[in-house]
């Protein structure tokens, strides 16, 4: 059976076909046709952002959260270049979205029309896909398409641009089942010889490592569980990017931590001495690897990835599986237990001895401070407080960021979003709130900086208009500390505008939004504001003067290989050469 | 295969796999690439090309499938191995792209391109260059008494050498179409 409906129409029922309950978006002009349909149904439920940026991260943490595609909707023009931001960080985490963009009537495209921008031109880069849909009866199925494609493969942000006469137009819906996908078709299933090879080298390894990443995450919980199975049932250490927190339980007894520039010293030193790298869904990012050319000599490489571009990217492994990340997993322990379930024992006990060395140099202590609150002692605090709670963390960019991934804990998968590959401030706080649309009862917060905080601080009315109990949790230093931190190392301490002069008074700044507002500034407090802000019943900013100056160690410097950290303030003077100056 | 002995689950099983692949040298290669015709495509191959700073040395465009609306985009890039690799994987992951081809490795194949030179000269230089058009099998496909357009088709080579044989002669302009190629044999 045919069905006519128009283009708006047929924006809504699509989403219904595809399962989609909640959208993300702010009205225009263009885009007035759907928001009339969005208005006469029930089905699925807008979120009205206060800008456009904040609509994709918050689609961005909605979706990390649950797995699920994030649904955006915005006018033309503005309302689309808005987007870009969260696009291409979509694009860099591969996190699936599909962006509706309203177009302007397609006899007016080319003519410099109001809020006219040639949107898919834009857009390319920063998408997955795009499409500009100019006919009716094609909209449904390039819908379906749509979100075939930032779903299928390596996820990505798709845009469909719709311009508004399309919208007005009736035409024949098609519906999710006939619509046509099969040209997109990515390979999930590994090289059967590949695998083999890996398991001839896992039987025979005396130092190995799994490096593991957001493509983990990206291929669904089954990935995760299969990991922790390999992980265990090999007694191999293992190491994550900051995309992959979570993939493997930080309880877990192979778990070093994070890995790279602010990694912890465990994991990168294993990462450098290992015989037996094996790579699973990360892609071998700047941060990771430090210096390329002294990047763990002397190992064998394996490398797991879906897309065979990342495959002898950066770095040339020896043992590459195209495939999706718990298919390959899957037949890897299948090949290992056919072939008897071997490892190298008393090698393996050798290496983790060694490694227990390592852990024993305790990379994480910080000189403690009885008169202020230190930014790790804060995480400390909250990591502690929290952990018991049905808990998701956020966070903004910078040392937060990277402090929340070296004291805070994950033993989940979807716990943890983080803007990885491009590092966009502003990113925290819109995610915090997708995630808590996605998870009502939920613990979210958002670890933010102060100057990232209110690079999206418009989103209060979001939070306070659909009563989203996120907690922004904001270690405040009055700078931009990683900023502030690098002109300290490489800039002979000439601080650039690297501070905040007349920063807002934040908990005036939550009341005025009708939020609740809480300032600690004493060590004292501190255990008692963080149940206070837990147990409010609505979003909470949590404004934590922390020490301005503490630096984020331990690091590789840049320019530098994996066995030279810094480890603490001592060691920091003159760490970086020129070289490693121009690097970012 | 075997014989090749080339590594399992490489990205490519050719015998291309057995150069060093950490190699500097800057190889010249030709691409096929069978694309959906539709709005937007080339800039999205050629896009890929300048946002990821590769090269791109000629480039070809046409439809060559017209009802199953499918366009041949060949272009001739250059680049080490690995680069060459990275090209032909980054085009693997655009959605409208169906195939690449790599004609300098996968097998014998044939390039060819066409030329439009306009000479304009009188005396021994014009006879010159109508002698030299012959030898180079170029036809004349138009003509006044002090100029001729020549139509010469080739190699990329063979039309940079009739380039400058014309130039002393009188070259006026040249029109070149880039490469189309496509692999020899039944398959």
């Amino acid at each position: 059976m045919t069905r006519q409906m128009t283009g708006a129409k047929m924006v809504v029922q699509a989403l219904r076909d595809q399962g989609v309950d909640t959208i993300f978006g702010y009205p225009g002009g263009a885009a007035l046709p759907i928001y009339d349909e969005i208005f006469l149904q029930n089905d699925i439920r807008h979120i009205l952002v206060r800008h456009e940026q904040g609509a994709i991260h918050a689609a961005e943490g909605y979706a990390r959260s649950t797995g699920k595609p994030g649904v955006v909707l915005v006018t033309s023009g503005p309302g689309v270049t808005n987007t870009v931001t969260g696009l291409t960080d979509a694009l860099l985490d591969s996190i699936p979205i599909v962006v509706f963009s309203a177009q302007v009537p397609t006899f007016l495209i080319g003519s410099d029309a109001f809020q006219e921008a040639d949107t898919v031109g834009i857009t390319r880069p920063c998408t997955k896909h795009n499409w500009l849909v100019k006919d009716t009866d094609l909209l449904a199925a390039t819908i379906h398409e749509g979100f075939h494609v930032a779903t299928s493969g390596r996820p990505g942000p798709v845009l469909i641009d719709i311009p508004k006469d399309v919208q007005f137009a009736s035409g024949t819906y098609t519906t999710r089942e006939t619509a046509n996908t099969s040209h997109y078709q990515p390979e999930t299933r590994g090289s059967i010889e590949a695998i083999t090879d890996l398991v001839a080298a896992i039987e025979k390894a005396e130092r190995p490592v799994f490096y593991s990443g957001g493509g983990v995450i990206n291929s669904g919980p089954e990935a995760s569980r299969l990991l922790r199975e390999l992980a265990d049932g090999l007694g191999f250490p293992i190491t994550s990017t900051l995309m992959g927190l979570g993939a493997y339980p930080a309880s877990g007894k192979g778990w070093l931590g994070m890995l790279g520039m602010h990694g912890l010293y465990e994991a990168n030193m294993a990462m450098h001495d290992c015989d037996l790298m094996i790579n699973v869904g990360a892609r071998f990012d700047d941060r990771i690897t430090g210096r390329l050319d002294a990047f763990s000599p002397g190992s064998t490489k394996a490398h797991i990835d879906i897309d065979p571009s990342s495959i002898n990217k950066v770095i040339r492994v020896d043992i590459p599986i195209v495939g999706d990340v718990a298919s390959v997993l899957g037949d890897i322990l299948k090949v290992w237990k056919s072939r008897g379930s071997k490892t190298n024992t008393p090698a393996l006990a050798n290496w983790r001895s060694q490694i227990k060395d390592w852990k024993a140099v305790r990379c994480l202590e910080y000189t403690p401070s009885k008169t202020t609150i230190k930014p790790q002692f804060a995480l400390q605090r909250l990591e502690e407080l929290t952990k018991k709670y049905d808990r998701y963390i956020t966070t903004e960019v910078g040392q937060h960021q990277m402090w929340a991934a070296q004291y805070l804990t994950f033993e989940d998968p979807n716990r943890w979003m983080t803007s990885g590959g491009l590092g966009t401030m502003g990113y925290g706080f819109p995610a915090s709130i997708g995630v808590q649309v996605a998870h009502p009862d939920a613990l979210v917060i958002n670890v933010a900086g102060e100057a990232s905080w209110m690079m999206n601080m418009q989103e209060m009315g979001t939070a306070t208009q659909f009563n989203l109990p996120v907690k922004q949790f904001i270690l405040n230093n009055e700078r931009l500390g990683m900023v502030r931190q690098w002109q300290e190392l490489l800039h002979g301490e000439r601080y650039s505008h690297s501070w905040s002069e007349s920063l807002p008074d934040f908990v005036k700044l939550a009341e005025a939004f009708g939020a609740k507002g809480i300032r600690c500034d004493n060590l004292a407090d501190l255990d008692d504001a963080i149940i206070e802000m837990i147990t409010h019943d609505g979003p909470v900013i949590f404004d934590c003067l922390v020490e301005k100056h503490e630096n984020c160690l331990p690091m590789i410097p840049s320019g530098k290989p994996h066995n030279e950290m810094l480890l603490n303030d001592d060691t920091t003077a003159g760490a970086i050469g020129a070289a490693g100056g121009a690097l970012v | 295969m075997s014989a090749l002995n080339i590594k399992k689950g490489a990205t490519s099983h050719s015998a291309y796999e057995l150069r060093d692949p950490n190699s500097n040298v800057i190889e010249r290669h030709t691409l096929a690439c069978i694309v959906d015709n539709e709005a937007g495509v080339l800039a999205r191959v050629i896009g890929l090309f300048s946002g990821r700073g590769y090269n791109i040395e000629s480039l070809t465009v046409a439809e060559t499938d017209h009802e199953g609306h499918r366009s041949r985009i060949t272009v001739v890039t250059s680049g080490t191995p690995a680069m060459i690799e990275q090209i032909k994987n980054q085009l693997g992951r655009i959605v409208s792209l169906h195939s690449v081809q790599d004609l300098t490795v996968e097998g014998p194949s044939v390039e060819r391109e066409l030329g439009l030179f306009k000479v304009a000269g009188e005396g021994d230089k014009r006879v010159e260059a109508l002698r030299l058009a012959d030898i180079f099998r170029a036809n004349v496909v138009d003509s006044t008494l002090e100029s001729f357009v020549f139509e010469i088709t080739g190699t990329p080579e063979k039309i940079d050498a009739f380039a400058d044989l014309m130039r002393p002669l009188g070259l006026l302009e040249v029109a070149r179409t880039g490469v189309a190629a496509l692999s020899r044999g039944a398959e």
